[in-house]
């Protein structure tokens, strides 16, 4: 699932912000891990912020484990989006694409919930 | 009760062996109201566990402890990772770098492992979760001197609040999707937990 919305997203901004999958375990089973979750993070972190977008049930509590374990300067800018996964990740990304603020990217995430898709 | 290192190395052993045996019994007590994986994401973390521990018995019970719950976040993969995990880590914390373990230290670990998973999944007794095992048996722990009585005693109370999550609607987690229809089935997780207690109790006893 991450994987294809990495994909998709990618399709449509190209390579202007820097996105990383940080699902499933290390022996490749559903679920998350914390500990993969943030050394993504910090693969990602250029001095700016960092947007999670977890899924449901284990990867809330992985990713903020996550952000629990992160230093300074990574730690206090990096936040988690409550927002439906796939639309939450699409929104986020193409307010990052236009050089937003992680508030701004966050919040663009969290309104995608109760988008209407059929007018 | 006098929990030094390598017997706190053997009673995780015994916790990771019920859970191992108990293995079916957890997926499918949680393929009817989950996503069919906990007692297989239980038994993988445990046995990285076991094998993390194996060599731990020169180190104190707090670095053993966080370890477990180090290892369990990073291998189980499903939400009992972060739970249990956070469990541990608390409960190394309140134990810090003590040699050997009493029942006071017993008492303080529950308690941190309790307020851990309450933290980390932001849950109540009632929603249906571990804590509806795992409080009522801090809650008997903490109400006297602990000793082995006492233990049997808050390991019965989890049994009990294992019952008790059969009649209630879950409010977190996957089975909380279905509302409703979560009643009538037992949750995984606090039976995971009401394992591990007995498990413990277990080891104590044949210690003894």
């Amino acid at each position: 699932m991450a994987e294809g919305a990495k994909e998709i997203i990618t399709q449509m901004i190209g390579d202007k912000i820097k996105i990383e999958v940080a699902a499933g375990t290390s022996d490749n089973r559903l679920g998350t891990d914390a500990f993969l979750i943030g050394q993504k993070v910090l693969e990602v972190f250029d001095g700016d912020g960092v947007l999670i977008i977890p899924d449901l049930g284990s990867a809330v509590m992985s990713s903020e484990m996550a952000i629990e374990s992160l230093e300074e300067p990574a730690k206090s800018v990096t936040v988690v989006a409550d927002s439906p996964f796939f639309e939450g990740a699409i929104a986020a990304a193409m307010e990052a694409s236009f050089g937003k603020s992680l508030e701004e990217v966050r919040m663009a995430a969290e309104n995608t919930r109760g988008m209407k898709k059929i007018a | 009760m006098a929990v030094n290192s390598a017997k706190l190395i053997e009673i995780i052993n015994a916790i990771a062996n019920d859970i191992h045996e108990n293995k079916e019994f957890l997926t499918e007590l949680d393929s009817a109201i989950g996503d069919a994986d906990h007692g297989i994401n239980m038994s993988k973390g445990f046995k990285a566990v076991t094998e993390k521990i194996a060599a731990m018995g020169d180190k104190d019970c707090g670095s053993i402890l966080k370890t477990v719950g180090m290892t369990l976040v990073s291998t189980v993969g499903g939400a009992s990772g972060p739970l249990y995990g956070t469990a541990f880590m608390r409960a190394g914390q309140a134990v810090g770098s003590k040699m050997e373990l009493g029942f006071e230290d017993l008492q303080a670990i529950l308690d941190a492992a309790l307020e851990g998973i309450k933290m980390r999944g932001k849950a109540e007794k009632g929603d249906k979760t571990i804590v509806d095992a795992l409080e009522p048996a801090v809650e008997v722990l903490k109400s006297s001197t602990a000793d082995l009585k006492l233990f049997e005693e808050a390991v019965n109370a989890a049994k009990d609040g294992v019952e008790y999550t059969k009649g209630i609607i879950a409010k977190r987690g996957r089975a909380s999707y279905l509302g409703e229809r979560s009643i009538g089935h037992q949750d995984p997780g606090a039976t995971s937990c009401y394992i591990m207690l007995a498990a413990i109790m277990k080891a104590i006893k044949s210690a003894k």
